[in-house]
Order: C-alpha cells, then structure tokens, then sequence
C-alpha cells in the first residue's frame, strides 16, 4: 500500500481535543464532513417528518387534522428543509469528506472558513424553525416565497428571510472552499482531466452556487424592504411588479435544481464503473456534459413561469433552451449504460441505488421535458404532475445518490462494513414505496388536482390513499438508514483499504478508516496515475 | 486554543500555496459581491424589458396623451376634418376590469362593463370607487391592458391613474377615464382589455 509509510509517521498527529469542544473548534476537513452528514441527516427526518403530516392530511378528502394554514406552513417548511437542510448540506459534506482524500490533498484550502460554513446551518435553522412559535406561524407562501403572499406571512416572514441569508452564506462559503480545494491543494499530477468526476461535478456546482446564491440573497432582501422599509420592488401600489420576483427567483432557483442534482451525477459516474469493473465510457463527455448543463441552466429560468403572460417569442425560446437540457442530461445517461454493457455487475448496495437512480431519475426527466412543452405547461402548470415531477428527480435522483455514496464510503469512514442485508432491504424498500408515493401524483396532476391544498374533490381520493400508503413506507424505510450507519461506526467485518474490489481513485490507497489526517505527503505519480478515475484498460 | 497540531496541515502549508489560496478566495468573493449587484440590476433591466416590449410597462400604461389623434393619423389625415381620423369601418371591444388586492374595505367598479370603440374616437369610461375603510385615507390605481401588444396603442388622454385619489371617510366617487385606440392597432386584435387594481397606499404616502 502506498500510503502505509507516511501513515506510521504522522500517527502522532491524531490527537485532538475532546469532546464537544473538539466538533466546534474543528478544522478537520473530515470531522466538519461528518458534522454536514449528521445536520443533513437530522434535517431529512425533519423534514420527512413535515412530509408525513402532509400525507397524513392528504390520505382522504376533507380536513382531518390540520388546519390549512399549518398544513401550508407544512408544505413550505418540508421544501427548504430538504432542500437547504439535507440535500445541499450532505453534498457539502460528501465534498468535505471525499474531494481532498480524491485529489490528494491534505485538507480544504480553507479550513477556518470551513468550520463557519457549517456552524452557520444551526442557527439559519433555528431561526426557520422557531417560525412555528411566533404569532402567525410558520412561513406559510410556499418555498417559492412569492410576493404579495409571502408578504402577508405573520412574525416568522423576517426570520424565514434572515434563516435564507444564513444558508446563502454558508453555502456560498462552502462552495469558494471547494473551487480554492480543487484549484490549488490537486497533488501534483492530479491533472484537472484526471480528476475523478464527484470532484469534477462539484467544481462545477460551486461555480453555480457562487454565482445564484447571491441573487437569492438579494431577491430576499428586497422581500425584506418591501414589507419593513417601503420599498415597492414588488408592490404594484408603488410601481414594482410582483413578477419580477418570479424572474429574480427563478434565476436563482433553476441553477439551484441542477446544484442539486449534478453531485449527484458525479457520484453514479463513481459508482457504476467500481461495481462494473469497467472505466468509465467516455469520462471527457461526461465532463462537457455536465458543464454543458451548467451553462444550459442559467437561460431556462421562466420554463418555471410560463403561465404569467409572457411573449410568445419568450415562451417558446424558453420552451426549446429547456428542451435542449436532454441532449446533455441524454449523453450521460447514455454513457453510464454503456459503462454497464458486458461489464461484470455485482449488486452491492451503492449500486442498487445508483441502478433505480438511473431508471427512475429517467422518469423524473421525461416528465420535465413534457413540462418544458410550453402549451402542455398551461394544463400542468401548480398540478401534482409538476409535485411528481420533481420528487421524482429529488427522491431517487438526489436522495438515492447520497444514499448510495454513503453505502460506497461508509466502510472507508468506519472502518467497517456495514450490514449488507440490511442494506438492500432498505433499497427495495426505499424503491418500491418511493414509486408507490410518487407515481399515483401524475394522475392526480394530469387530472387536475392542484399541489399545495389540504383539502381536495372526492374523485382524487383513491390516489392519494396510494400515494399515502407509499408516503408512510417510504418514510419508516427510511429508519433502517441511521440504524445501519450507527451500527457500522459501532463496529462489524473490518473493511480493506480498497473496499470494493472494482474500486479506483486515491480514496482507496489510504487505509480504512482513514486516519485523521492523510495525503499531507502527495500521492506519487504512480499512485495517481494507477488510481485514476478513468484509468484505461491496457 | 492556536494549536498546531489541531490545525494540522493547513499550518504547514508553504507560504506560496497560502498567497495563492488567498488570491482565488478573493477573486471568488469578488465574483459572488458581482452576482449579488447582478441580482439587483435585475430590477432595472426588467423595466427596459418591459418597455422595449410593452408589456406590463407601467410608464407606459399610465403615461398620458395629450391629443386625441396619434401622430400615425395626423400624417395621413392633415388636411382631412377631424372626423376622419376616426376608423368608422372598425369596431374594438375594449372590456373594464375592476380589481381590489384585499377583500372587504373598497368597492370599486366599473360602471358599464364593454364599450364598442372606433379607432381613433375618443371615449369617455366611468368607475365607481367606495372607500369603506371607515378613516380618510388614499388610493391609487394600476393599470394594466391586455392583450399586452395592444398597450402601445391603447391612448388614455385623461385617467384617475395618473395620480393617488384622495377619498374621505366612507366618499363614494365617479372616476372617469377618457381613451382612444390608434388606428394602427394591429387588425388582429379585436379585443382590449382595459383592468384597474385600486391598492389603499395611505401607509407608503406617510412614509413619504
């Protein structure tokens, strides 16, 4: 093992102080990981929680338990929850953990900044989540945050926008550590095209991030002037327009989807070669692709807002720019299949779900480009189509992968395997039920059921009983997860250094479970060149 | 707590990797303090948007004309009586739209729902306002046309949008509004919609 050598001589370097002082004052790229992967974790209970209500509600017609403005508070809360509490903070985490271990880099450039980054999250969040004890409850508009209705929230509306500035900032933080990470700490010979493609799609997601959050920082802060400052960005008494907010939001939010989703991209493209035991077919378009979405994401943004009376020129150059986001997206699902084709495939638990992503976020992108189609829009538009939509490219899409690269380096954090059965029952779980939730709602939404009501006509009730059915499943399946992490830190078979014997990357030549610091001597040219992603059969 | 071994290899990093850390960092909060101002920038590009286009201009929509013949019908109808810049041929539904963002404390209407117009006629259209707010207080109202191709040709030489209307307690008014279409409005519009949202804006006159 390459790595051993320097191992021995550093072990005096692992101690550190004890205790909760120890998670505070860290600037341990993988101890800050850790703490992303705990918040993101408590956040996806939170928020799945939230979504259990919700379907609760939803399970028949009529009002059972909630009333309509807490079940708003629901659906709102539930969205940023997710989206800026466990999606986005687990993708830092897997950044933290993995990019400098993949580049062969000692830690973050910037590990001060890094500790920031996370102990931010705490308190954006609970200040969103006080927002249930103040007068007028939780924000309740919607995570869209629309003007005038967001306008009208009760105590909690500052707290939401001061909650959003705080997980602005720290993901913006977040992403500047990983571009500086990537950029300058590459060991030397860890050329950018050698690069494996989890840290590739995070280069290009922080690019994004750096680039969007900022204008949702400010979209935000002119919601806050409008209604403490008489402002009128919005306000059509003063002359705004409370449109513009919708293009202002979308500029933010349609670069957003894909920070949420390339991650996830990166990590199939890591995955689906280890458990092939081939290389990746066609790594530099896999690259290109990726940027290609990137680019293609900032020039799409009113596919979200077709309905609002735009131009006709406006609406279709925004139905085909969308359109054109399948031709990428088309190229890499393509080249995962081909890098399955006649390759010896076992089916570990990462690959299971990598397998269901890479059908089901299919799914997801298909109903996006029925979306795309600007006349078909008017019909689908705020339907459970466009609720099933989205979930579909969340759920199997985001969540599955995170899932699956926690299943991949798990033996590597811990040093142990974990319990592979009950791994793959928490995958089929996970899927079929994931399907039973999701798929019923594009007959709700195709039949004209609207998204965000807790009350709805009788002739939606069957399929909203499914759909709560699969809703309850998929949320308790979800409880094997933390149980089967817990239980591998605990203890269990003692992995190798290379887990997966399929397995290529720098990752692999540090023992498991990595030592508290690693690469602080770089990789030589001989490891990186034989740990390559894309090393080539010869 | 300045320990060392706690910061581990980041305070043994060379001094030359730190420099250029450094210099990225900067450049990337640069980059972020750039899409920060961008997203504000976005407000004024909306509005050259929007009246490069027409739609949803508020200067254009409340703008007021002075004279009742555009200037495409005083080219053609110079030596022509007045009369002639009118478009008997043609017959516009323009419809009268009345809305109120807060239910309970405002009646505000149109007095006659539709008016067949001739292109380039000038015509006069009522609204009834009713402040039922129980103090004095201001209003304003915001126009907005649709089709939004049609705005550019839909001329209103006198409006009660121009400017807030002050209303005493439980006033009831009239408020006019005096119009004409431009003969050069596209033919395949046929129907303009004319709608008014009357918001209270005693608070932001306050401010003021």
């Amino acid at each position: 093992m390459a790595y051993s050598a320097t191992a021995e001589s550093h072990e005096h370097h692992d101690h550190k102080p004890s205790g909760l002082w120890r998670w505070l004052s860290t600037t341990n790229h993988k101890d800050i990981g850790t703490l992303y992967l705990i918040f993101a974790g408590v956040m996806f209970f939170v928020g799945g929680s939230m979504a259990m209500v919700i379907r609760l509600e939803l399970f028949k017609p009529g009002m059972q338990f909630l009333d309509p403005a807490f079940f708003n508070s629901m659906t709102t809360v539930h969205a940023l929850a997710m989206i800026f509490g466990a999606v986005m903070p687990a993708w830092v985490g897997l950044a933290n953990w993995m990019i400098p271990l993949q580049v062969g880099a000692p830690d973050m450039a910037l590990p001060r900044m890094n500790n920031f980054s996370f102990w931010l999250l705490p308190f954006a969040f609970t200040l969103l989540l006080i927002g249930f004890f103040v007068p007028g409850g939780a924000p309740a508009g919607g995570w869209t945050l629309y003007p005038p209705l967001v306008l009208q929230g009760g105590d909690s509306f500052p707290l939401a926008i001061f909650a959003i500035h705080l997980m602005g900032a720290s993901s913006i933080m977040g992403a500047i550590n990983v571009i500086v990470t990537i950029m300058n700490m590459r060991a030397p010979g860890m050329t950018l095209l050698r690069m494996p493609l989890f840290v590739w799609t995070w280069l290009i997601t922080a690019y994004l991030l750096i680039a969007v959050m900022p204008v949702l920082a400010g979209a935000v802060t002119m919601l806050l002037t409008d209604h403490f400052f008489g402002t009128s960005f919005f306000s059509a008494s003063g002359g705004g327009d409370p449109v513009m907010f919708q293009h202002v939001f979308w500029f933010f939010g349609h670069p957003e989807v894909y920070i949420l989703i390339l991650p996830a991209f990166g990590i199939v493209s890591e995955v689906i070669p280890t458990f092939s035991r081939k290389p990746l077919f066609g790594y530099e378009a896999m690259v290109y692709a990726t940027a290609s979405i990137a680019f293609l994401s900032f020039i799409v943004w009113a596919h979200h807002m077709f309905t609002v009376g735009m131009p006709l020129a406006g609406e279709l150059f925004f139905m085909l720019s969308t359109m054109l986001i399948a031709i990428p997206t088309g190229v890499k699902v393509f080249n995962w299949s081909a890098t399955m084709w006649k390759g010896s495939l076992t089916f570990e638990p990462p690959m299971l779900f990598c397998l269901a992503f890479l059908f089901l976020f299919s799914i997801g992108g298909f109903s996006g480009l029925m979306l795309a189609i600007a006349p078909a829009d008017f019909q689908y538009q705020d339907t459970y189509f466009v609720v099933a939509h989205f979930h579909y490219v969340l759920v199997p899409g985001s969540i599955f992968t995170i899932i699956a690269a926690v299943y991949y380096w798990l033996p590597k954090w811990t040093g142990h395997m974990y319990d592979m059965t009950l791994a793959k029952w928490h995958f089929w779980l996970s899927t079929i039920f994931v399907n039973v939730l999701f798929f019923p709602q594009h007959f709700l939404g195709l039949a004209g059921m609207p998204r965000r009501i807790p009350d709805y006509a009788t002739q939606f009730a069957d399929w909203n009983m499914v759909s709560s059915i699969g809703g309850f499943g998929f949320g308790l399946s979800q409880l094997l997860f933390p149980y089967i992490v817990i239980k591998c830190i605990r203890g269990g078979e003692k992995a190798a250094a290379r887990v997966w014997e399929g397995a290529h990357g720098l990752e692999w030549e540090v023992p498991s479970p990595a030592p508290y610091h690693t690469w602080e001597t770089a990789p030589s040219l001989a490891v990186i060149h034989s740990g390559g992603e894309h090393w080539t059969e010869d | 707590m300045k320990n060392a071994e706690v910061n581990g290899p980041a305070a043994s990093e060379p001094a030359a990797l730190r420099r250029s850390n450094r210099s990225l960092t900067g450049k990337l909060w640069f980059f972020v303090a750039g899409s920060f101002a961008f997203g504000f920038a976005l407000v004024p590009l909306y509005r050259v948007l929007c009246s490069v286009t027409g739609f949803g201009d508020q200067k254009l929509l409340t703008e007021a004309v002075a004279a009742p013949i555009s200037a495409a019908n005083a080219a053609e109808g110079a030596n022509a009586p007045t009369a002639a810049g009118i478009d008997q041929s043609r017959t516009v539904t323009v419809e009268f739209m009345a809305n109120l963002p807060t239910v309970g404390n405002w009646e505000f209407q149109p007095v006659q729902k539709t008016l067949q117009v001739h292109p380039g006629q000038l015509y006069e259209a009522d609204f009834i306002a009713h402040n039922l707010t129980g103090h004095d207080t201001v209003a304003q109202a915001v126009p907005n046309i649709a089709p939004g191709e049609a705005a550019s040709w839909f001329h209103k030489t006198q409006c009660f949008c121009f400017s807030p209307q002050s209303f005493k307690r439980d006033e009831q008014r009239v408020l006019p509004v005096r119009f004409f279409i431009d003969r050069a409005l596209p033919a395949y519009v046929d129907r303009v919609t004319l709608s008014y949202t009357f918001y209270d804006v005693a608070a932001g006159v306050a401010a003021r």
